[in-house]
């Protein structure tokens, strides 16, 4: 019996939280040299609340959009900062994008990606290049709507996505921060990664983990 | 650490709990545990006055929960804004059908929040205005005073803006007033020593012995100088300097003056430097109205002081002298 696309989408924020459990104290060392070493603990708060928010949800009734807003106001209820109203946004965009439907295939995930980069762009008005979250989110994104366009096959749509977020993420090292706390750092920022974007990258490795472990 | 706490992960709580209780004659808890409340709060008839920010700052910002001041405060992770929830859960609490002013410091977190919460208030048909306080003068140029965060300079505005509010006024004169006490103030802040997020376990940024940094901001973000410790008369002549000459008040102007340990300095050498800032004040030709000096609004236990001048007119002053009633005298 194949998996419903409302379950992938609980399965997918089950293995953020873990890969954020994982990753806390590496991102929260990132966050020390050049934000207030926080984050990894916020992403950590954030992603355990939406898991709470969703373990009410019936998933055999469900859409895969409920998740998706399930989610945004588990994690937006749960975190400040600028974390929690940017990923809440996403969310959001996410499930308003996903509205119509039922199946997750590649366009739908496309879809999403999509959605969500959009949303933490419009909330934090940040640019690509910022040495922010979006130098992850943004490329994966494009690379979800080359992939479509060129057929790719799931694992290699998949590949290509995480490729385009740990890349956008190590560019980050590279970056001059100008959005946020490590704004203030200026010149200082050089060579370290930003943290949100080392976190995001994580996030859409989970999000590819469980797409392609999805039983057909 | 040598720290007094039970869990990292429970200090905001554990600080909330412990506050609540020492001061229930003055605030009291809200139904969501964020969110600290002046006891009698809503005041009918009364603009409701909001702040809210990252704790780690104390007695910012829960402290100046109080009458005639802060009707509600949204209480944030260490050094990290408030959810938009708590921002408008204090918006709720301190409404009393007249509308209600948020004002907060300009930080990226803050900012969001703050937007979000009024649009989950504007559906509830709750007018809501905002002051966002810049008065640290070393975080940007005054040509991009937009982008300056907010420091102890926000205490003025709240004393401002609770005052005013107080008289009756409409939403519109409290944000008018509030954002005037901002406007009028700048701020300095000197670092010499790094503070520590328990939850981390170590410092969050580097102060070298033997040197200090001038400009620092509240969360250790870096200021426009790293230099060597130098007497603290040098030191408060440097401070006054950097905030009067971004401020070009005309001779004869009475000010308000707020001299803030950031947490680890002793009261003494605040009363040091004052010594000195006073003098050097005086000697540009102004008139100091009033002086505060304590812990005021910490970072932790960051060592180091900051320094806010508000440049007073006859309006900033009736309303200075306005009597308020939360934890902190002002």
């Amino acid at each position: 019996m194949s998996e419903t696309a409302t379950r992938v989408l609980a399965r997918m924020f089950e293995r953020m939280s873990e890969v954020i459990e994982t990753e806390k104290d590496h991102l929260s060392e990132l966050d020390g040299a050049i934000g207030d070493g926080d984050h990894g603990i916020t992403m950590s708060i954030g992603f355990k609340a939406v898991n709470a928010a969703l373990s009410t949800l019936d998933l055999d009734t469900a859409s895969p959009s409920d998740v998706l807003s399930t989610a945004a106001s588990g994690f937006l209820n749960a975190v400040g900062a600028s974390t929690g109203p940017l990923y809440a946004t996403g969310f959001r965009r996410a499930a308003q994008a996903l509205a119509d439907r039922d199946q997750l295939d590649l366009a739908a995930c496309r879809d999403m990606l999509g959605a969500i980069s959009e949303g933490i762009r419009d909330r934090g008005k940040a640019q690509r290049g910022d040495k922010t979250m979006l130098d992850v989110w943004l490329p994966a994104a494009e690379a979800a709507t080359a992939g479509v366009a060129s057929n790719l096959s799931k694992p290699d749509f998949w590949k290509a996505v995480e490729n385009a977020a740990e890349n956008g993420a190590a560019a980050t090292a590279t970056m001059i921060a100008t959005k946020g706390r490590a704004a203030r750092l200026r010149e200082r920022s050089l060579g370290h990664a930003d943290p949100g974007a080392v976190s995001a990258a994580a996030l859409i490795k989970a999000i590819a983990g469980a797409s392609c472990t999805q039983a057909e | 650490m040598q720290r007094f706490i039970n869990d990292p992960d429970l200090v905001v709580e554990d600080t909330v709990k412990g506050f609540v209780k020492a001061h229930s004659d003055i605030v009291r808890l809200a139904e969501n545990p964020r969110v600290v409340v002046a006891r009698e709060a809503p005041f009918a008839g009364k603009v409701g006055v909001v702040t809210g920010g990252g704790s780690g700052h104390e007695p910012a910002f829960i402290g100046y929960t109080g009458r005639n001041m802060l009707d509600a405060v949204a209480v944030g992770e260490l050094f990290s804004s408030p959810t938009a929830k708590s921002f408008h859960d204090a918006i709720r609490e301190a409404n009393g059908g007249k509308g209600v002013v948020v004002l907060y410091g300009n930080y990226a977190g803050d900012n969001m929040n703050v937007k979000m919460a009024t649009k989950l208030a504007a559906k509830d048909g709750i007018e809501v205005a905002t002051v966002v306080a810049n008065d640290d003068v070393c975080s940007a140029p005054i040509e991009e005073r937009e982008k300056r965060r907010g420091v102890a300079g926000e205490i003025f505005m709240w004393k401002i803006g609770g005052a005013k509010a107080a008289t009756g006024a409409s939403l519109e004169e409290v944000r008018a007033a509030a954002q005037k006490a901002i406007d009028n103030c700048r701020s300095i802040g000197v670092g010499l020593g790094p503070c520590t997020l328990p939850a981390v376990g170590h410092p969050n940024f580097k102060i070298e012995p033997g040197t200090m940094e001038v400009g620092i901001g509240h969360h250790g973000e870096p200021g426009v100088r790293v230099e060597t410790l130098k007497t603290a008369e040098e030191v408060a002549r440097d401070m006054v300097k950097i905030v009067l000459d971004d401020h070009d008040l005309p001779e004869g102007t009475e000010v308000a003056v707020l001299v803030s340990g950031l947490g680890a300095t002793p009261l003494n050498e605040l009363y040091i430097l004052n010594d000195t800032i006073e003098s050097e004040i005086s000697a540009r030709g102004l008139k100091i109205r009033k002086t505060w000096i304590g812990n005021y609004f910490t970072s932790l236990e960051m060592v180091g002081a900051t320094l806010t001048v508000m440049a007073l007119d006859d309006d900033l002053k009736t309303l200075l002298d306005v009597e308020t009633r939360c934890t902190i005298i002002l």
